[in-house]
């Protein structure tokens, strides 16, 4: 079985966002970036079916400018067999990013294709489910637990209230949720492994897809600040101030 | 123009997100349609038909609508979906899961999770984890949309009188079906609806200590959440979490025990109306969004609490 994953690469968990000055985005430049952790839950859950002998080949792309090839490495690092960018330094959104991912799969045929539920810059948690609409493929959305068996995939997934599990069948695309794996670290000799595996380059242009941008982002703003209040001394002082100041309880 | 509203419902009840999601399409002042999709929900779309500001009611009963497969009810919405200028759904799972694909074949860019509505076209959405706020505009014919629940006072839920119109679904999808369901069994309200919420973090040490939380909502009628790291660590599973990467909340009343305040659980919850945090580290980022900060031992203060309550 063949799966395709999608990669993007993104300023770092960790790393305070600030807006620009300008209200245009945010600030980039000289900011820490790194994989979407949820791209690196869609890469352990490839490689673990790999390792089970579920998976035979893992292909990872990844769109964006030609930085994004680390993280293309950085998903061979830790057992991707070999990788696609296609490069661009436009934005692109999420609709146009599946119609290139519908054509990735067009071209390699996967039998699964494994994505993040969302990216933590855009958090719009659209692509998986839009490129399964494109394919008219089924779909498991925030997945926390994935079984392939008999052509079908079983995934439990993440919904209000509760689990919920739906039976696949193959080809299908999987987004996941933060408890289906712990991604394990890359290990130095399989970070230099990786510098040899295949990387192919193409374009948004090649593959024939319009990525022009249907939503115009017309301003990004800092949230309104919120202001600390006062600090308590102890439990019936707090219990009265509920009651008589905030009036909630 | 008219709105399309895709109700969330239980098959026997119109969940609340419904109501925050027409509230939302009010300040789009177009007409407003409810689609209620689902398997023996007459009473669903009778309640529907009461909501205000409700014009019309299109239900649509099949039993291969019951557990709301994306598959099939984004197939029926883009059925349906003609002469709509606006197609609205709850930023909830049942939502997320199946609005992208009606953009996707319809062939728009959806706007996920507003919080605001500015014009027709010019929507409020959270990126970054709430950390920015972006204003967009959306080009397309159609406008697909999330709304993000606790952003919108929801709508009365009396008071509408609504033709309910029946319509069926054409065919259904064939290559995925529903398995089962374990839904978190809980006498205390759900954390979107709550009032009163109290949430613990990796200061509570175990999963365990939760019952001195559970203790204090039965006697506030709170719900009980948590923050990522709490979930991480095991203590109590993924429904409870709180955050950027759980659930948004905005209840009258948030207590954070043990909970330090990390950006992601911050963006889930600084709308509540008044924070309290109880954290022995003086030091930690949820004083800086706390109304009633008490910097003290979460073990010594929580039965003291729960015997002022």
């Amino acid at each position: 079985m063949k799966i395709l994953v999608a990669v993007k690469r993104v300023i770092d968990y960790n790393v305070k966002v600030r807006v620009k000055a300008d209200n245009t985005g945010v600030e980039t430049a000289n900011v820490k970036m790194s994989m979407n952790p949820f791209c690196e839950i869609a890469v352990e859950e490839a490689v673990r079916l790999k390792e089970q002998g579920v998976a035979s080949e893992i292909i990872v792309a990844s769109i964006g400018p030609q930085q994004s090839q680390e993280t293309l490495r950085t998903a061979l690092a830790l057992g991707a067999d070999r990788a696609i960018l296609v490069k661009t330094d436009e934005e692109v959104q999420p609709l146009a990013v599946s119609k290139i991912l519908k054509e990735l799969v067009n071209k390699e045929s996967p039998d699964m294709v494994i994505l993040g539920k969302q990216t933590i810059d855009g958090d719009n948690n659209q692509t998986g489910q839009m490129l399964s609409a494109l394919l008219d493929w089924p779909q498991g959305t925030f997945a926390s637990k994935v079984v392939v068996e008999d052509g079908k995939v079983n995934v439990t997934r993440e919904i209000d209230g509760g689990l919920e599990t739906v039976a696949l069948q193959l080809p299908a695309v999987v987004t996941t949720d933060l408890r289906l794996n712990e991604p394990r670290f890359a290990s130095l000799p399989n970070i230099m492994k990786a510098k040899k595996k295949t990387l192919d380059e193409t374009t948004p242009d090649e593959l024939g897809v319009d990525i022009s941008p249907r939503v115009k982002t017309l301003k990004v703003e800092s949230p309104p600040a919120r202001e600390a209040g006062i600090k308590v001394e102890s439990v019936d002082e707090l219990v009265e101030k509920l009651k008589n100041e905030a009036k909630v309880i | 123009m008219t709105t399309l509203v895709i109700a969330e419902h239980t098959n026997s009840e119109l969940l609340p997100s419904t109501l925050n999601t027409v509230a939302a399409a009010k300040f789009l002042g177009n007409d407003i349609h409810v689609l209620v999709a689902g398997h023996n929900a007459d009473s669903v779309a009778e309640a529907a038909a009461k909501v205000e500001g409700v014009a019309k009611v299109i239900a649509v009963n099949d039993e291969k609508l019951e557990h709301a497969l994306a598959e099939n009810v984004a197939n029926l919405t883009v059925e349906l979906a003609e002469g709509y200028s606006h197609i609205l759904a709850p930023a909830t799972t049942f939502g997320k899961n199946f609005m992208p694909r009606v953009a996707a074949k319809l062939d728009v860019q959806m706007i996920s999770d507003i919080v605001s509505v500015e014009s027709d076209d010019t929507f409020k959405r959270p990126v970054y984890a709430g950390n920015a706020i972006a204003t967009v505009q959306s080009a397309d014919n159609v406008k697909v949309v999330t709304v993000r629940a606790t952003a919108f006072d929801a709508v009365a839920a009396e008071g509408g009188s609504a033709d309910v119109d029946s319509k069926t679904l054409s065919s259904g999808f064939e290559k995925s079906s529903f398995v089962g369901q374990e839904l978190t069994e809980s006498e205390r309200p759900e954390l979107t609806g709550a009032k009163v919420i109290i949430s613990g973090g990796r200061g509570m040490q175990s999963g365990e200590n939760f019952h001195m939380l559970e203790e204090i909502a039965d006697k506030l009628g709170a719900a009980v959440g948590a923050s990522r790291a709490a979930v991480d660590a095991g203590f109590v599973p993924n429904d409870y979490q709180v955050g950027q990467t759980g659930k948004i909340v905005a209840p009258e009343l948030y207590i954070a025990v043990g909970i330090s305040g990390a950006i992601q659980h911050l963006a889930g919850m600084k709308d509540s109306k008044v924070i309290v945090a109880i954290n022995k580290d003086e030091e930690a980022p949820i004083f800086q969004v706390a109304d009633y900060g008490l910097v003290a031992d979460l073990f010594k203060v929580l039965p003291e609490l729960k015997e002022a309550l």
